[in-house]
C-alpha cells in the first residue's frame, strides 16, 4: 500500500482501478496494418489537415512579423509535400504495411538524421524542422482516430497533467476520479472535476508504476492510496457509504424553491460545459444555465464549428430545458484554453492577452457566426446571452453594433429569431469600478469570480507556487462584489455570480445579504447551496 | 538540354527559405531541372534533396534543364539564382 497526499480540487471518495494516461505524443504505436489503402488515404488526409494548419499559422505571421519570417512556414508545408518524404511513407506503408503513424516517425527520424549528420550549423538545425513537420502529422493522426481514452471499465484516471482539450475527450460515465502530478487547483481540470461532481487532486507526486492498480482517492482529506490493503479499502467503502447516504438527504430538496427562511428568493442555476451536462443540471433541479461555456463547442474539434453545427447544440440546449433560463458565453478561448487550429502563438501573458472578447472583436467572423447560431437558436426556449473579457464601455458598444448587424442579415433573410438578453462578465476590475456606466449598456451582470480575482490579487492561476496566497475571501473580493450589485441595482439590473466562488457554501449567506439576484454553480453543489438557502433566515 | 552554372553569392547558402522559393519557381516547368555540385546532384523540385546538398555561399552550382520548356526554364532559373541566391 502506498499513500499520497495531494491538493484537493473536489471532494468525494472514489475506489477503482487506476489508469495512467500519458500524453499521445510520448508513445508512438508500431504494428502492421492489415488495409495499406486505407492506411495510405488516413495519412493522406493528415497531411492536408497539417499543411491546412500550417497555412493558417503563415497567414498569422505574415501579419504580426512579416512574410520574409513567415515563409519558415511555408518552407514547412513544402516539406510535408516533399516527393522524398512522400516516397518513404509510401513505401513503409503500402510495402511493409506499418501503420502511418510509426511510417511518419521513421521517415521523419530518417530525413531529420541526414542534416543532423550535415558539417553545418544551419543545415544541422533542420534536423529541427522536419521532425518538427513529422510530430505535427502524428498528432493529428493521433487526433483522427480519437481512440478512447478510456476503456469500458470505469477508472481513477492518473495523468502528469491534462489539457482541457484531454478532458472533454475522456467518457465522463467512466470516469471515477482524477488525480495529477501538477495543476493547480484551479485549473481547468479542476472545474471540470467539481461540474461532474467527481473526487480529484492536483499537485500530487505519483509516476506511471500505478497504472493498472487498485486506488482510493480520498477528496475529502487529499490522499491518493495506490493498492490498498483490505482493512483501509473496506474502511473506504463504508465512508463511501456514508457518502452517497448524505446525497440522498439532499435529494429531498429536488423540486423545492430557491427561498429562505424570511422570504428572500434567488436563482440557483447551474454552469455546464457542454450537452452530455444537461442531465447532471436537471438531475439536481437546477432553475436555470447561468453559465453555458461554449469554448468547448471549439475546444472538441480540429477546426471551427459551423453555424450549423452550433446553431443545433443551443437549440437542443434551449429546447431540453425548456422556459428555464440559459446564458450562453461567447466564445472564452486563450490564456489556458488553447485551440491549434486558431493558432493563437505562444504569448509571454496569456491571461492578459488576446483571448475572449479580444478574438471575437478582432476576427469578428467568429463571432458572428456564434452570435447567428445563438439567435436562430432563440425562438426554441428561453437563451440569453453573456460577453466575457469586458473592460470598458466602447467594447460592449461594438458588441452591440455587430448584434444589429447580425439582427438585420438574419431579417433579411427572413430567419426567424427573438431578442435575448444580453449581458457581460465582470471579471476584469475595470470592468468593477464601471459598473455604473456598463449597467446602462447591457441587461444583467454575472461576475467572473476565478478571473476577477486572479486579476485582482496579481496572481496567476495556473501557477501551484501561488496557491497558498490566493485568498478567495480576499476582503477586495468581498468590496468588488458589493459594488457590482449595488450598480447593477441602481441601474434596475441584475446580478448574478458563476464564477467558483459562487459554488462556495461559507459564503452563501453572505451573497444573500450582498442582494445577488443569481448564482450559478456546478451542478453537484445546486442541491447543498439550496439547503443553506433554505436554511437561511 | 540547358545547362548554365551559377555561384552562389548569398551568405548562408541555399537555406530553407531560398530553396523553398526555388522549388517553386522549378515546379513551374515540365522540364527536369538538376541542380549538382560537388558530386551531389539533385532534383530542382525536391525541398528536402535540394537542401541536403547543404550549399554554402561561393560553391559552383551546375543547373542541367531538359524538356519541352526549357529554352523558358534556362531563362528564367538563370535569373532566380541571380535575383535570390
Amino acid at each position: 500500500m502506498e499513500k499520497h497526499s495531494g491538493k484537493k480540487v473536489n471532494n468525494g471518495i472514489a475506489i477503482g482501478k487506476i489508469l495512467f494516461y500519458s500524453k499521445s505524443k510520448d508513445k508512438i504505436e508500431t504494428k502492421k496494418v492489415e488495409n495499406p489503402e486505407q492506411e495510405l488515404a488516413r495519412y493522406e488526409v493528415a497531411k492536408e489537415k497539417a499543411i491546412m494548419q500550417l497555412g493558417a499559422l503563415y497567414e498569422k505571421a505574415c501579419k504580426e512579423v512579416g512574410q520574409e519570417n513567415a515563409q519558415i512556414f511555408d518552407v514547412h508545408s513544402m516539406l510535408l509535400e516533399d516527393e522524398d518524404y512522400n516516397d518513404s511513407i509510401h513505401q513503409m506503408i503500402m510495402e511493409e504495411k506499418f501503420n502511418a503513424e510509426y511510417a511518419v516517425a521513421q521517415t521523419g527520424e530518417n530525413f531529420s538524421r541526414i542534416f543532423s549528420e550535415m558539417e553545418d550549423d544551419y543545415f544541422n538545425a533542420r534536423s529541427a524542422d522536419i521532425k518538427d513537420v513529422s510530430q505535427r502529422i502524428i498528432t493529428v493522426l493521433k487526433g483522427y482516430e480519437d481512440e478512447e481514452i478510456i476503456g469500458k471499465e470505469a477508472v481513477i484516471v492518473v495523468a502528469d497533467d491534462l489539457a482541457p482539450s484531454e478532458t472533454v475527450q475522456m467518457d465522463k460515465s467512466k470516469l471515477l476520479a482524477f488525480v495529477t502530478k501538477y495543476g493547480s487547483t484551479n485549473s481547468h481540470t479542476a472545474i471540470l472535476a467539481r461540474t461532474m461532481g467527481i473526487p480529484a487532486l492536483v499537485s500530487t507526486p505519483i509516476n506511471e508504476d500505478c497504472n493498472g492498480l487498485m486506488g482510493i482517492v480520498d477528496g475529502y482529506e487529499g490522499i491518493f492510496i495506490i493498492n490498498p490493503d483490505q482493512e483501509t479499502l473496506e474502511a473506504y467503502k463504508e465512508k463511501q457509504e456514508q457518502d452517497s447516504q448524505e446525497k440522498e438527504l439532499l435529494e429531498g430538496l429536488k423540486g423545492k424553491e430557491d427561498i429562505t427562511l424570511s422570504g428572500q428568493k434567488i436563482n440557483l442555476y447551474a454552469n455546464i460545459g457542454n450537452v452530455d451536462d444537461l442531465k447532471s443540471v436537471l438531475e439536481n433541479d437546477a432553475k436555470g444555465i447561468g453559465l453555458f461555456r461554449s469554448e468547448f463547442l471549439y475546444l472538441e474539434k480540429d477546426t471551427f464549428p459551423t453555424e450549423e453545427e452550433q446553431f443545433n447544440i443551443y437549440k437542443q440546449v434551449a429546447e431540453k430545458m425548456k422556459d428555464k433560463k440559459v446564458i450562453i458565453r461567447t466564445l472564452d478561448i486563450g490564456a489556458d484554453k488553447q485551440v491549434d487550429y486558431l493558432n493563437l502563438g505562444h504569448e509571454d501573458n496569456p491571461a492578459m492577452g488576446y483571448r475572449a472578447i479580444r478574438i471575437c472583436l478582432t476576427q469578428t467572423d467568429i463571432f458572428k457566426t456564434q452570435l447567428r447560431a445563438i439567435f436562430r437558436a432563440s425562438i426554441y426556449g428561453n437563451l440569453s446571452i453573456m460577453y466575457p473579457m469586458i473592460t470598458s464601455v466602447s467594447e460592449v458598444r461594438k458588441i452591440k453594433e455587430i448584434v444589429e448587424e447580425i439582427k438585420e442579415e438574419l431579417t433579411a433573410e427572413q430567419l426567424p429569431f427573438v431578442d435575448v438578453e444580453q449581458g457581460i462578465m465582470i471579471e476584469t476590475p475595470a470592468a468593477v469600478m464601471i459598473s455604473d456606466l456598463l449597467a446602462q449598456e447591457v441587461d444583467f451582470f454575472s461576475v467572473g469570480t476565478n478571473d476577477l480575482t486572479q486579476y485582482t490579487l496579481a496572481i496567476d492561476r495556473q501557477n501551484a507556487k501561488l496557491d497558498c496566497f490566493y485568498d478567495a475571501h480576499h476582503e477586495a473580493i468581498l468590496r468588488m462584489l458589493k459594488l457590482i450589485v449595488d450598480n447593477a441595482h441602481k441601474a434596475g439590473i441584475w446580478a448574478g455570480i458563476c464564477g467558483e466562488l459562487g459554488a462556495d457554501t461559507s459564503l452563501t449567506r453572505t451573497f444573500l445579504e450582498m442582494g445577488f439576484d443569481e448564482l450559478s454553480v456546478s451542478p453537484a453543489k445546486i442541491l447543498p447551496i439550496r439547503k443553506i438557502i433554505r436554511e437561511t433566515k | 538540354m540547358k545547362t548554365f552554372t551559377y555561384k552562389i553569392t548569398d551568405e548562408q547558402g541555399i537555406h530553407a527559405r531560398p530553396a523553398g522559393m526555388l522549388i517553386k519557381e522549378a515546379k513551374k516547368y515540365q522540364s527536369k531541372i538538376i541542380v549538382s555540385a560537388d558530386e551531389k546532384e539533385a532534383e530542382a523540385t525536391k525541398l528536402i534533396g535540394i537542401m541536403s546538398m547543404g550549399i554554402k555561399c561561393g560553391t559552383e552550382i551546375t543547373v542541367t534543364i531538359e524538356g519541352e520548356d526549357e529554352e523558358l526554364a534556362v531563362t528564367n532559373m538563370q535569373s532566380f539564382f541571380k535575383q535570390y541566391l
